[in-house]
């Protein structure tokens, strides 16, 4: 695939990640792989927010841990400003990451509950040598600001705060570095609806002033269409439909694009009773094993022969890339 | 009238003192009728609906006073023998997250034809060959074969069908479904609510929904109890609420979810600040803090129900 596209601040090339499942005690013998990802392209333009959505175990979160390093692929590239961050020894790899930053779902286990806020936030800055003692903490008040909360919460622990605030303590460490990419990783989906929102201001807001670059991963399709520009649609392993966000809601292509956005109710009667549903039998297989030809034909309600048999390629139609044998 | 629910009070017993989780609420359900209680975690939602059949931990927790006649008679009032009678052949519960609701040492067989046993009175081989249609009537093929498996053999989805199995063995006049599809992913999710709300449906079963999603209350309900702070604010039929709310956390409510069928980049409205803490709560309405129209009255009292146009219920200063 080329996407040769201006602009990019990250390219992914043919992304794989297989974790080795191994059986014996005293001699590991490899005997499967967990197909987590099995070949994604993509590309992520400068301040822009791409959106990820997939359901458990689709392998959303296994991408945006590969595109932060936290995992090394199993093969292709990771192009970050140009630089292969494959071909990066442990010493340059360490410099880059002040530039890209996750923010996590769970703000109570993202948090260590025996540092205070002070030391929670300042960590990246001391750890990449940025800052340390008195500017570290003015650097502190400043961000506490920047994510709408009082300088004077600088010395509390976690557990003094609610969930939401608690949130707002995780961006304030993740763009404390002046990062210029976010893996924000379901960041709202552990948060009530009315906290919800303010999260996603939030990071709305940020993303403006900061002009930073969003990978923003979540099984709600209503927050992802809200806050991103671009959505990938992944299913076991591979990204099925890749789309502006308006293109994706107003004509999906792949069936699974289209079960996954009739599933989601809107909230108002009306207008759920004349929508169609489609109803999708059965649940994700596994991906130790997945079925042949395109993954998704078990399931597909309009799936014919050659879908068991052929993966489809990942093409250009449309105004969208999609991996579907049918779409026009 | 099915189940009728008056002034139900049920606090916990905290070191910081009680905690007024449900602060007297009443509600109806009637024969068949799909009713639901939404609202944000810690607004009494679930507390108020396993109230009904004394499933919540005494102590700390204590059912403070109400009642909830159901077939004629007061649930708050029966003796916990009489209450498991109850509990497993008139009033079902699936819970949000199946594995802890399914013994993991025994066959899924085993928790099926154990009711069947126990309530209706049948012999092992025709509590298998029962279980074997409940699995059918809940999509699971190859019943036979799957009554010897355990819960860990099966998915998260499946584990949530076999729940309805259960729930539906003794053929209770109301299940209570306490954010049933909220651990699975939406494809499942839109499975399961087409498949409870069509076996409501064809066997007449009531379904009290508990869950926060506005969606799901929109598609599936036929009456909806908005819950706050351990009351209900409001209580409309699912269309009228939609068209017309009233109560401004159930407007404010309704305005910041993203929704799918709206265009993006336009910015969500939100409500500021937290739910209110419920061991210190303020005389007045708990909503005032954070709501926009709050005025001096607010502080002062919390007004109770009121109807404001037929069957159309708000508790608030605004509208009395």
């Amino acid at each position: 695939m080329s996407q040769k596209q201006n602009g990019a601040l990250i390219e992914v090339r043919n992304l794989v990640k297989y974790f080795p499942v191994t059986r014996g005690l005293i001699v590991a013998r490899h005997v499967a792989d967990v197909k987590a990802v099995d070949g994604v392209s993509f590309i992520i333009r400068k301040g822009e927010t791409l959106g990820l959505v997939g359901e458990s175990g689709s392998g959303k979160t296994t991408v945006g841990k590969c595109l932060l390093r936290l995992y090394r692929p199993t093969s292709g590239q990771i192009i970050f400003e140009g630089v292969d961050l494959g071909k990066l020894d442990q010493e340059k790899l360490r410099a880059l990451r002040v530039k890209m930053q996750p923010i996590y779902q769970d703000p109570y286990s993202s948090l260590n509950p025996r540092h205070t806020v002070a030391e929670i936030i300042s960590e990246p800055l001391v750890v990449h040598g940025l800052a340390s003692g008195r500017q570290a903490r003015e650097r502190v008040d400043e961000l506490l600001q920047m994510v709408g909360l009082d300088p004077d919460f600088a010395e509390r622990y976690p557990h003094m705060f609610s969930g939401g605030q608690r949130q707002r303590i995780g961006v304030a460490r993740a763009i404390a570095t002046r990062p210029d990419f976010i893996v924000c990783d379901e960041p709202v989906s552990a948060l009530d609806v009315s906290i919800q929102s303010q999260i996603v201001n939030l990071l709305d807001d940020l993303k403006s002033q900061l002009k930073l670059t969003l990978l923003f991963i979540s099984h709600d399709l209503s927050v992802v269409r809200h806050i991103s520009d671009r959505i990938a649609v992944m299913y076991l392993g591979r990204i099925v439909e890749l789309a502006p966000s308006r293109t994706l809601y107003d004509e999906p292509l792949h069936p699974y694009s289209q079960a996954l956005l009739s599933a989601v109710p809107i909230p108002d009667p009306e207008i759920e009773e004349k929508r169609k549903r489609i109803i999708l039998k059965g649940e994700i297989p596994s991906p130790l094993n997945p079925p042949p030809g395109c993954t998704f034909h078990p399931r597909c309600p309009v799936a014919i022969d050659i879908c068991s048999r052929q993966v489809p390629e990942f093409r250009e139609t449309r105004g969208r890339w999609v991996a579907c044998h049918l779409a026009k | 009238m099915l189940l009728q629910v008056r002034d139900l009070k049920t606090y916990f017993d905290t070191r910081k003192g009680p905690v007024k989780a449900v602060d007297g609420i009443s509600y109806d359900v009637d024969k068949g009728e799909i009713v639901a209680l939404v609202g944000e975690s810690g607004c009494g939602k679930t507390v108020s609906a396993l109230s009904l059949i004394k499933l919540i931990p005494v102590p700390p927790g204590k059912i403070v006073g109400g009642e909830a006649v159901f077939e004629g008679k007061d649930l708050l009032k029966m003796s916990d023998d009489e209450i498991r009678r109850v509990r497993g052949r008139r009033i079902a519960v699936v819970f949000q997250e199946p594995m802890t609701s399914l013994n993991p040492v025994l066959t899924i067989g085993r928790q099926l034809t154990e009711g069947l046993m126990e309530h209706r009175l049948m012999d092992g081989r025709q509590a298998a060959d029962e279980a074997v249609r409940l699995l059918e009537e809940v999509g699971i093929v190859d019943g036979r074969r799957r009554l010897n498996q355990y819960p860990d053999q099966f998915s998260g989805g499946m584990r949530q069908r076999v729940m309805l199995a259960v729930a539906l063995a003794c053929r209770p006049a109301l299940i209570i479904a306490d954010e049933p599809t909220t651990a699975v992913d939406v494809t499942v999710q839109a499975q399961l609510l087409e498949l409870l709300v069509g076996l409501t449906r064809t066997a007449g079963v009531a379904l009290l929904l508990i869950t926060h999603n506005m969606g799901v209350v929109a598609k599936y309900a036929q009456r909806i109890n908005v819950m706050y702070a351990g009351r209900i604010v409001e209580r409309a039929a699912t269309k009228e609420l939609f068209k017309k709310p009233l109560h401004p956390y159930t407007r404010a409510l309704l305005s910041c979810i993203p929704r799918l069928d709206e265009a993006p980049g336009v910015r969500l409205c939100t409500i500021q600040g937290q739910p209110p803490d419920l061991v210190q709560r303020p005389p007045g309405c708990a909503f005032m803090p954070r709501c926009a129209e709050a005025r001096e009255q607010c502080s002062q009292e919390w007004p109770p129900l009121r109807e404001v146009f037929p069957e159309h219920y708000v508790a608030c200063v605004t509208y009395r």
